[in-house]
């Protein structure tokens, strides 16, 4: 039999329901992997007894005929999740130590459908970034070398790069993500994987640490688009504590999966086209779009005319949103807290953010702090949310036209570490694909297309209308059919 | 036009004035958790993880809040906005967990609405600008720890009203007579208790002087003011005060005050250039407010009966003197105090009449509000009652009103206890008058010769051998009869 760790989601789930082993076997698997892949630092807390406490409820529920969606099947949960009981820290030093009295939502979710915890996933400090390099407990490494023989430390993309990592690694069958301007389709893209953000509202945001709450959505990830489907179902969810949730039935995405495109319109917004993007992005573009017509699909040419304000957009609104998100992280009530001798009330706000933020994150509550500031908020602010109507209005158009589009989910293969941290403005540019999706709240996956030449994961993305995540899974299913994809890494850690 | 002017060395300044009224809005839940708003809890007891702001908390707004303020906007003949939004105001402070305040400043969800108030110098419209909806802030505690200050979050996330005027106030008596009206309003609604001693009703004054018919001047903000009377005194301390530094040569800078009710002077907490930055952007937590007509309706058809209109409809229907009328309905109280009066069988005048004087009276003794009186409406009607068929006279009926509010004994089982039920019997009273008469000859005679006012010594002569109990109708046609 083939290791337990290889499976997937509903593979150990299937094979669980089925008696081929239990879930005690399958978390104890997964949490030795666990431990034996530190290198990676896909972890900032591992909770093997989580998993074995609900990997143990899940064996006597079986023995009583009574299995739930995800009975049998171990996580791995994204650190910007609120988790009771267990330190949650959105992988910063300012939370550093914080143990949060409450379950998010989306974590209760998951539990109450039998799953387990393997632990709390590293991520990007506050999910600003896209390498993982701002993660205040290391970065995370990916799994993937270069074919050149080079041994560079490759980025497991971000924000949520530690689920991509671990994903690809084979020590978690699947995890959350979440995805604010692409957190979750650049690292799948980056590592191989499958990810998912569903429409904005499908997920609660309750108990998820806030970046920026008009586009922060949680998502799945897994090694496949049927993995992905069986975890968002299990994710999702109106959720009368958040006010921005979407009061709408959950569907059944996974069974109505179906990787036959006939009568679906596929559109190809031109603009994505960019300049000095690599020939083989390109090359599996038009691979893509080739897939999409043999399952049945129509092509057709799209055009979003405002793509190019997307990313500017992009850095003026989540930066707003994430200033004044951020505030509450004051060293008041809980968290970090740095009171020098002798200060008072301003001095020890500005002692516990100065130690608490990393870099980015300062940077980036500084871009909001200004662009809200009395005389640029007109002229930033006001003007970024015009053109967030207008890109939503792009998508609203092209859906006169097409079901779905078919895009590159990034503009690169995974980069080396520390190559483009040094440059926040390039690595802003790794979210060119997927901010604008984002900014109109529209469900996204990145699936595993081919490799380049470097031996590395490259990534499509299909985007949907509102409300349709079934029809971006079933595209993301047709060209998962016909790609193939069976790379992985092999085991170096 | 108010007469109401400041005697400068230049001349003669008018005051102008505007009042931004923070009321707590009446609800057992906070507006965006569903934490308890009961007053006077030990601290931080009445604080969800929502209004501590732990990380990954969201906001839900409270129905009954919104419900209360488009009320109060109806109650004032505002424009209700069926779409509006909640901001968030950015500050850091630590009686703000969040590091913002969910308030309303671009679109609020009441505009532009207007009420009537009344002074010596008569009726007069003010203009109300606005009213939006806000969370309350927490309290800071320095008197717990030598060197340390603690934080009371219990009031973190309350819901308040901001009630803004325009700048249509031109005396302390307006400026009074404003927030008197307001708070009327606000009981009669019940989306505020008006309790200022309590903060649940606190007003920052906004004050300028001009010469009478210039363009407005530059205005200061005073905060926080928690009484009419303080607010009267701000304003009279302010514009004296602004008029004393423009003739001096000095210019009036825009800045918060603070007010000083020891000393009864405002003093500077901070000018317009260090003013905060506020950042104010569209709260992304929580979507637009969006009220349908139903909702609006429901709210109007849910309002009573409010004070201008009740006011006219004692005057006009039931006939009661417009000063009765005045003080009946000037608050919720004692207007319901007097509906149940009505209700218990009472006479609208004679009731009026006895609540504005006898029982107001009663309660100024004894220090009591109406919703404290030892004497219930039934017991005044029937005490009432028994005057108007004749058992008891005026003065008798004080009598037993005394041991009402002693006792809190029904009026009839004082009156058969005490005796003290008056008497019409003409053959008592007859035979006392013919004593009365006998004794006082001399007095009888300069009666009929003339000397007419002599007749209440009779009445006194014969009221005092009756002990008091006799009709003083009955007395009167008797002497009459036996001194013709």
């Amino acid at each position: 039999m083939a290791l337990l760790t290889d499976l997937g989601i509903a593979a150990l789930r299937d094979g669980f329901r089925a008696g081929d082993f239990s879930a005690r076997e399958v978390a104890d698997a997964f949490n030795a992997a666990v431990a034996g892949a530190k290198a990676l630092n896909a972890f900032i807390v591992e909770t093997p007894d989580h998993a074995i406490a609900a990997a143990e409820q899940a064996d006597r529920d079986r023995s009583e005929g009574n299995v739930r969606a995800l009975s049998g099947v171990p996580i791995g949960m994204k650190d910007l999740f609120c988790t009771k009981g267990v330190q949650t820290t959105a992988a910063s030093h300012i939370l550093e130590g914080f143990v949060p009295e409450y379950e998010s939502t989306v974590s209760a979710r998951l539990w109450a459908a039998g799953a387990g915890m393997l632990g709390k996933l590293n991520m990007d400090q506050f999910a600003m970034g896209s390498s993982n390099e701002t993660s205040a407990f290391g970065n995370v490494i990916s799994p993937w070398r270069r074919s050149d023989g080079g041994n560079a430390p490759l980025a497991p993309g971000g924000s949520s790069g530690g689920s991509s990592s671990a994903i690809a690694a084979r020590i978690v069958p699947g995890a959350t993500g979440t995805d604010t301007g692409g957190s979750i389709r650049q690292p799948a893209a980056f590592t191989g994987i499958s990810g998912i953000k569903p429409t904005y509202g499908r997920c609660s945001r309750w108990g998820v640490v806030a970046f920026a709450s008009s586009l922060d959505q949680a998502g799945a990830m897994a090694h496949d688009v049927r993995d992905c489907a069986i975890l968002l179902e299990a994710m999702a969810g109106f959720d009368p504590e958040d006010s921005t949730s979407l009061d709408l039935p959950v569907p059944n995405w996974e069974a109505a999966l179906s990787g036959d495109l006939k009568g679906k319109k596929i559109g190809i917004p031109k603009e994505y086209r960019v300049d000095g993007m690599p020939a083989e992005i390109d090359a599996l573009w038009e691979q893509g779009i080739a897939w999409v017509k043999d399952a049945g699909a129509e092509v057709v040419e799209v055009s979003l005319p405002h793509t190019r304000y997307a990313l500017p957009a992009y850095y003026i609104i989540a930066p707003a949103e994430a200033s004044s998100n951020l505030a509450r992280y004051d060293g008041v009530r809980y968290g970090l807290r740095d009171l020098p001798d002798g200060a008072g009330l301003q001095d020890m706000y500005a002692a516990t953010r100065a130690a608490g933020f990393g870099a980015e994150v300062k940077r980036r509550i500084m871009i909001g702090t200004y662009v809200l500031s009395a005389g640029f908020y007109d002229a930033y602010y006001t003007q970024a949310q015009k053109v967030r109507t207008l890109i939503a209005r792009d998508f609203d158009a092209a859906w006169e036209l097409c079901d779905l589009l078919l895009t590159p989910t990034a503009p690169s293969a995974a980069f080396a570490l520390g190559e483009k941290s040094a440059d926040p403005l390039a690595m802003y540019l790794n979210d060119v694909f997927t901010v604008p999706s984002s900014l109109a709240g529209l469900p996204a996956m990145s699936v595993p297309a081919g490799l380049d030449g470097a031996g590395l994961p490259l990534g499509l993305q299909v985007i949907g209308r509102a409300l349709d995540e079934q029809g971006v899974l079933n595209a993301g299913l047709a060209l998962e059919q016909r790609a193939g994809f069976t790379a992985r890494p092999e085991a170096w850690w | 036009m108010s007469d109401y002017r400041i005697h400068g060395a230049t001349g003669e300044w008018e005051v102008v004035i505007g009042l931004e009224v923070h009321a707590q809005i009446t609800s057992n839940a906070k507006l965006f958790s569903g934490a308890s708003t009961a007053f006077g809890s030990e601290p931080n007891t009445n604080v969800s993880l929502i209004d501590a702001a732990m990380p990954g908390m969201l906001p839900v707004p409270n129905g009954e809040c919104v419900k209360q303020a488009v009320r109060t906007g109806l109650a004032i003949d505002a424009q209700i906005h069926r779409w509006s939004r909640f901001d968030r105001k950015n500050y850091f402070y630590a009686d703000l967990p969040q590091g913002y305040q969910i308030s309303q400043l671009y679109h609020p969800i009441v505009g532009e609405g207007s009420l009537t108030v009344e002074t010596d110098e008569g009726e007069k419209i003010i203009g109300v600008e606005r009213i939006h909806i806000e969370q309350d802030a927490g309290k800071l505690m320095h008197d717990q720890h030598p060197t340390m200050s603690y934080v009371d979050l219990n009031r973190c996330g309350v819901a308040l009203m901001e009630i803004v005027s325009k700048p249509d106030m031109r005396s302390p008596a307006e400026a009074g007579a404003y927030v008197k009206k307001l708070r009327a309003i606000l009981r009669y609604v019940g989306s505020c208790d008006g309790n200022m001693e309590q903060g649940s009703m606190r007003a920052d004054v906004n004050v300028s002087v001009r010469k009478p018919g210039d363009e407005f001047g530059t205005r200061t903000e005073t905060k926080n003011v928690n009484s009419v009377r303080f607010i009267q005194q701000v304003v009279e301390y302010e514009a004296r005060r602004q008029v004393d530094v423009i003739e001096e040569g000095g210019t009036i800078v825009q800045e918060t005050r603070l007010f000083d009710p020891d000393k009864g002077v405002t003093r500077s907490m901070r000018s317009k250039e260090d003013a905060h930055d506020y950042r104010y952007f569209p709260d992304p937590d929580l979507l637009p407010l969006v009220l349908t007509e139903d909702f609006v309706q429901v709210c109007k058809a849910s309002l009573p009966e409010l004070p201008d209109a009740k006011r006219a409809r004692y005057v006009d229907v039931l006939g009661i003197p417009p000063y009765n009328a005045d003080v009946i309905t000037s608050d919720v109280e004692t207007a319901r105090w007097y509906e149940a009066l009505l209700a218990a069988g009472s006479e609208p005048k004679a009731g009026a009449n006895w609540l504005t004087s006898e029982l107001f009276g009663a309660l100024n003794r004894l220090g009591k509000d109406i919703g404290e009186s030892p004497v219930s409406p039934a017991q005044a009607a029937a005490l009432l009652g028994l005057v108007a068929d004749g058992t008891l006279s005026g003065s008798l009926a004080k009598q037993v009103f005394e041991v009402m509010l002693e006792t809190g004994d029904d009026p009839a089982k004082i009156v058969e206890e005490k005796g003290l039920k008056q008497t019409s019997d003409t053959g008592a009273i007859e035979a006392v008058i013919t004593d009365i008469l006998a004794a006082n000859a001399d007095k009888v005679e300069q009666y009929r010769g003339g000397k007419e006012a002599l007749f209440g010594f009779f009445v006194g002569q014969t009221m005092k051998a009756m002990a008091g109990k006799a009709n003083p109708k009955v007395v009167n046609d008797l002497l009459k009869k036996a001194l013709a």
